[in-house]
């Protein structure tokens, strides 16, 4: 009785309240994105406003079956979360549904559809967890850190066959993680100097990116006169660079697809083409924008309701929030957003357990990740990736994913005083 | 704790900072950029003009002139039509099965899921049996229309007609109307556009990405009824009128009655004319070019557009102007011997005939051309010869005093000036000097270089009935309900006689009825005050002139008839005026002492022989010719000059330019 007493005291309640505001809210823009005249009830279970309710409820049941668990079960079954996704990530590449050009589902029967990828996400941050918070493994040392990097990269060229992009791509996000548990920060900057690398080579001459580099370098040398090592370090870091840019026009015309090169170009703005291939974003863009500060109401946005925005319920549901809420609504979820993020990473380091902590960085990247990239696409500052927005995007499989990466950390945290 | 404790701190960090920037991207497009609620609205909003009906137009007691007649397009949306009779809905609507396919095609290839017009302008009654039958037909709708109609197909050239609005139009408007809007472009239609064509209504629909209609946008508050334009209601008496174009059917001239009491005009005819209805509906393009290529030119508009030397018919005014000035008294005596001899010029009476000794009254009455040439060069030359040009603009300017030569402001667009000539005219004819009152004695009897409308020419004859003043001639008495028309329509112009040197002149036009040249056109029981005139025509026959007014006391018409090539003012132009002036005072037309007939005006043809007229319509058409050759030139240097800026321009975009192409993406994504 005391037990299950501390367990309920225990038990992170604002965690929990952010996530369930965040479900309602979803639930709620879904209803206005793909409101039907014909079925107006928010729990009718023809459309899909009513299967969310649904999702949302069997969500529930899960955590609560996830609270109840046994936190050591956890730890010891990483491994085998992991083996079954990855095992799944392979059945459905071979078996799987095309849709939309991915073949990223297995169908269920019953109408239900499961989507290993969005699995992989806490299975791959549960391993990781497992495997950073074992004895004498440190991530500077290079042979942890290639077999971490491998538990990531893994699933990550499963996916990449299907080939969903976006999901591969949340995966880098647990580079964050890996910064935490002591990976070089140079690799972070390393990270943001080739990106913006990229994006600026596509957007100037490469031949003046090269010479302000070259100058810049040299300003650095002559005002940190070090040693010869110093000097070294920057040319051949200055070499890299310059060899990276001749190699952005390759990758950018090799390996990535055209569509992708299609919609980096409209962020850019290199291209505009607002009735092909730019008119999602641009629709997208017309229905946060004329949000205004207020909105326009509940079930009152006109480039919701009359469907100018494609994927509204899903990808670009952010539309509807932006449009029906205005501003005031944007603030309001990315502040449940940031607020809720904020709060797993002080969760993680309130832990005693490494693994609890690890798997607690993880959740927090894969959800920042998640936000910012899908918010970013609707507003027009990140190229088109079809990630969902965590708990509001309507799809069972990420809903469920998400409540399960989540609860799992609520149970860890729950049991932060007890020994793993 | 581990030693990487602090990089918490970097993370939230980072996280925080990308969140920031998102707030503030959001914060941009939503608060700061007003664009993208435009870029929503027009979306979402479509605008539909509500057509208003236009005004229609009465006769002066309140027959209708034109109207508004209902018609219906039958409209067809490809997607939503099923399975159905074909065979029984061509019937119903006049075609054939080819035909179906072939509208049916057109409409698909338009847009498969909007709706296009299918049939144009089917009559009420096609219409009628349609609509019972219209449910078997699912994804026909019926949207109706108007267009105007004119029940009794009279006054032609007053109504005018409603045709597209043309490029220069529309910029004109400043963007009131629009490609496909109907405008006037002749007559009342053109001069009343404002008042005739209503308020426009708006309805705000809500459309959505597919164009569909899904209702009306904010429950209607920013939308607008439209208000049917104004009724007008014109001067034109519709028997008159009627009468008019009947006895002036295959001829060419014009007829203008005025009411000399208010300035209200109360005939208008203009002939040849045509059938207004031939300008509306399906086969307007045809019946336009048809009546444009007529000869005859069924368009000009005769009664302010054509131009006559007013021979005799200006003698009153000579005499009232000599009266005026105190050259002559009414009684004094002037022997005419047939010949009248101005410096070397001699100018000869009608026919050689000898009037022997006249006074004023008689010298209107049997036309005396001597006498008023007399009359004339005493004018001209009562201050010394050396001062002609002054004397002569004296003159002029007493003439022009009546409405000659400058325009009496109609309320009709095109009026002509006619002419009046100036000192100046004649210092380049002659050379500065170089003319005498011998050398102009021709105006004194209405020839020469003086022209004049025929409107001018009633005007003329409303200041005489008047006794010294005018009211300016108009054709529209009220819009609407109000009574209200110009203000200058409700002043009297005074001429500068006095109104007692009438008389003499009066006496001598109702001589000219009574027992003058116009004695066969005299009406039982009215007293007519007229004055033929015959005035010499450049080409072919003399016109036939008569202007008139009557009664006698308190005159309620006045009148000018020009009837072209037809000789004698006294043969046609009298006594078609006579009819015109009896049926309005009397209402009908009682048999004549003289035997002529309603009939036999109206069935006579003096349509003049085409031949006359070719040389003009070769230069006419050699004229039209180089000025469409000119237009073409000059629409093809512009389509040049567009095509070069376009190849320089896309000589300039070939560059590989990435910043200029990313300036000009920029530039049209923002």
């Amino acid at each position: 009785m005391n037990n299950q007493r501390s367990f309920f005291f225990n038990v992170d309640w604002l965690t929990v309240l952010l996530y369930l505001m965040l479900c309602v809210i979803g639930w709620f823009n879904i209803h206005a994105a793909v409101f039907d005249e014909t079925h107006p009830s928010i729990v009718d279970t023809a459309t899909n406003y009513g299967k969310q309710f649904i999702y949302i409820n069997v969500s529930i049941v899960v955590a609560i079956v996830i609270l109840l668990l046994e936190s050591r079960f956890l730890t010891a079954l990483a491994p085998a979360f992991y083996g079954v996704t990855v095992l799944l990530l392979i059945i459905v590449l071979v078996v799987g549904r095309n849709v939309g050009g991915n073949q990223a589902w297995i169908n269920m029967g019953g109408g239900f559809r499961l989507q290993p990828s969005e699995f992989a996400k806490f299975s791959t941050c549960l391993l990781l967890a497992r495997y950073l918070s074992s004895v004498n493994i440190k991530v500077t040392e290079l042979k942890s850190f290639f077999i971490a990097a491998a538990i990531i990269g893994f699933p990550m060229l499963l996916i990449m066959l299907q080939p969903d992009t976006g999901s591969t791509l949340v995966f880098c996000s647990l580079i964050f993680v890996l910064y935490r548990e002591g990976l070089s920060p140079y690799f972070l900057i390393i990270a943001g100097l080739l990106i913006s690398l990229f994006v600026l080579t596509l957007l100037f001459n490469p031949l003046y990116i090269i010479l302000i580099m070259a100058v810049l370098t040299g300003l650095i040398i002559y005002m940190f006169k070090r040693n010869r090592q110093f000097v070294l370090t920057m040319l051949i870091g200055l070499g890299i660079c310059i060899a990276f840019i001749f190699c952005v026009k390759f990758i950018y015309t090799s390996v990535l697809k055209p569509h992708q090169t299609e919609r980096i170009n409209i962020l850019l703005g290199i291209t505009t083409d607002l009735r092909g291939k730019g008119y999602n974003v641009n629709q997208s863009k017309i229905a946060i924008g004329s949000g205004k500060l207020w909105g326009k109401g509940y079930l009152h946005g006109t480039q919701t309701k009359y469907a100018f925005v494609p994927e509204q319920s899903t990808d670009f549901i952010f539309c509807t929030i932006g449009e029906e809420w205005g501003f005031a609504g944007s603030v309001v979820v990315l502040s449940l957003y940031l607020f809720l993020i904020l709060r797993v990473i002080y969760l993680a380091e309130r832990q005693r357990s490494p693994f609890s902590r690890i798997y607690g960085y993880g959740v927090a990247s894969v959800l920042f990740f998640h936000v910012v990239i899908n918010v970013g696409m609707t507003i027009g500052l990140v190229p088109v990736i079809g990630i969902p927005l965590p708990f509001i995007s309507y799809g069972g499989s990420s809903l469920l994913s998400f409540t399960i990466l989540l609860f799992l950390l609520i149970k860890l945290d729950s049991n932060r005083m007890g020994i793993v | 704790m581990n030693k990487f404790f602090e990089r918490r701190y970097v993370v939230t960090g980072i996280f925080i900072a990308i969140m920031g920037t998102l707030l503030a991207r959001l914060y941009y497009i939503q608060i700061v950029d007003d664009r993208y609620l435009l870029y929503a609205n027009s979306n979402v909003i479509r605008k539909q003009i509500l057509y208003p009906a236009r005004g229609p137009i009465l006769d002066r007691n309140g027959k209708i002139l034109v109207q508004n007649e209902p018609i219906y397009d039958i409209i067809v949306n490809p997607k939503e039509v099923k399975p159905f009779d074909t065979l029984a809905f061509c019937k119903m609507i006049g075609i054939d099965k080819p035909g179906f396919d072939k509208r049916f095609e057109k409409a698909r290839k338009y847009s498969p899921n909007h709706e296009s017009i299918f049939e144009k302008q089917l009559p009420v009654q096609l219409y009628a049996s349609f609509q019972e039958r219209l449910s078997e037909f699912q994804g026909f709708y019926v949207q109706p229309r108007t267009i105007r109609t004119y029940p009794d197909s009279v006054a032609a050239q007053f109504l005018g007609f409603i045709g597209e609005a043309q490029d220069r139009d529309i910029k004109r408007s400043g963007g009131y109307y629009r490609l496909g809007d109907y405008i006037g472009v002749t007559g009342v239609e053109k001069a009343y556009e404002n008042v005739l064509r209503g308020q426009r209504g708006v309805r705000n629909l809500m459309v959505d990405s597919r164009g569909v209609p899904k209702g009306s946008y904010a429950n209607g508050i920013y939308d607008t009824v439209a208000r049917s334009g104004e009724r007008l209601t014109s001067s034109l008496d519709i028997n008159l009128q009627k009468l008019g174009e009947q006895l002036m059917h295959n001829k060419l001239g014009s007829i203008v009655a005025i009411e000399p009491s208010s300035g209200e005009i109360l005939a208008y005819v203009s002939s040849p004319t045509y059938d207004p209805n031939l300008m509306v509906g399906r086969e307007r393009g045809n019946n336009a070019a048809k009546m444009y290529n007529d000869p005859y030119k069924p368009f000009f508009i005769r009664p302010i557009q054509a131009q006559y030397p007013p021979g005799s018919s200006f003698k009153p005014l000579s005499a009232l102007i000599a009266l005026q000035e105190g050259i002559i008294d009414p009684n004094e005596t002037f022997y005419c011997t047939g010949n009248y001899r101005a410096g070397n010029r001699i100018v000869h009476c009608n026919h050689g005939e000898a009037h022997g000794t006249v006074n004023m009254a008689r010298a209107v009455a049997e036309s005396c051309n001597g006498y008023f040439s007399m009359v004339f060069q005493r004018i001209v030359d009562r201050y010394g010869v050396k001062r002609t040009e002054a004397n002569f603009t004296a003159w002029r300017n007493n003439v022009m005093k009546f409405g000659l030569g400058a325009r009496l402001d109609l309320d009709m667009p095109a009026e002509g000036r006619g002419n009046v000539p100036t000192p100046l005219h004649y210092d380049n004819v002659y050379h500065k000097g170089g003319w005498r009152s011998s050398t102009i004695v021709p105006l004194a009897i209405g020839q020469g270089e003086l022209l004049a409308t025929p409107l001018q020419m009633a005007n003329l004859e409303c200041t005489i009935a008047n006794h010294g003043f005018f009211y300016k001639p108009h054709l529209i008495k009220a819009i609407g309900t109000e009574n209200v028309i110009k203000k200058e329509y409700t002043e009297k112009n005074y001429v500068g006689i006095d109104p007692g040197y009438f008389e003499p002149v009066i006496n001598g036009m109702q001589a000219v009825v009574e027992t003058g040249t116009a004695r066969r056109s005299k009406i039982p029981d009215i007293i007519m005050c007229g004055k033929t005139g015959t005035a010499q025509n450049p080409r072919g026959e003399d016109n036939s002139v008569f202007v008139a007014f009557a009664p006698r006391d308190n005159p309620k018409i006045a009148i000018a008839v020009v009837v072209e090539n037809s000789g004698e003012g006294a043969h046609w132009a009298a006594p078609i005026a006579s009819f015109i002036v009896e049926k309005y005072l009397k209402g009908k037309i009682t048999p004549r002492e003289s035997g002529i007939t309603v009939d036999y005006f109206a069935n006579a043809n003096r349509l003049p022989d085409l031949s006359l007229y070719e040389r003009d319509l070769k230069k006419e058409r050699m004229r039209d010719s180089i000025r469409s050759a000119r237009a073409d030139s000059i629409r093809k240097l512009k389509a040049d000059s567009i095509k070069k800026a376009g190849q320089i321009k896309s000589v300039k975009n070939n560059k590989p330019n990435i910043l200029d192409g990313l300036l000009a993406g920029r530039r049209a994504g923002k």
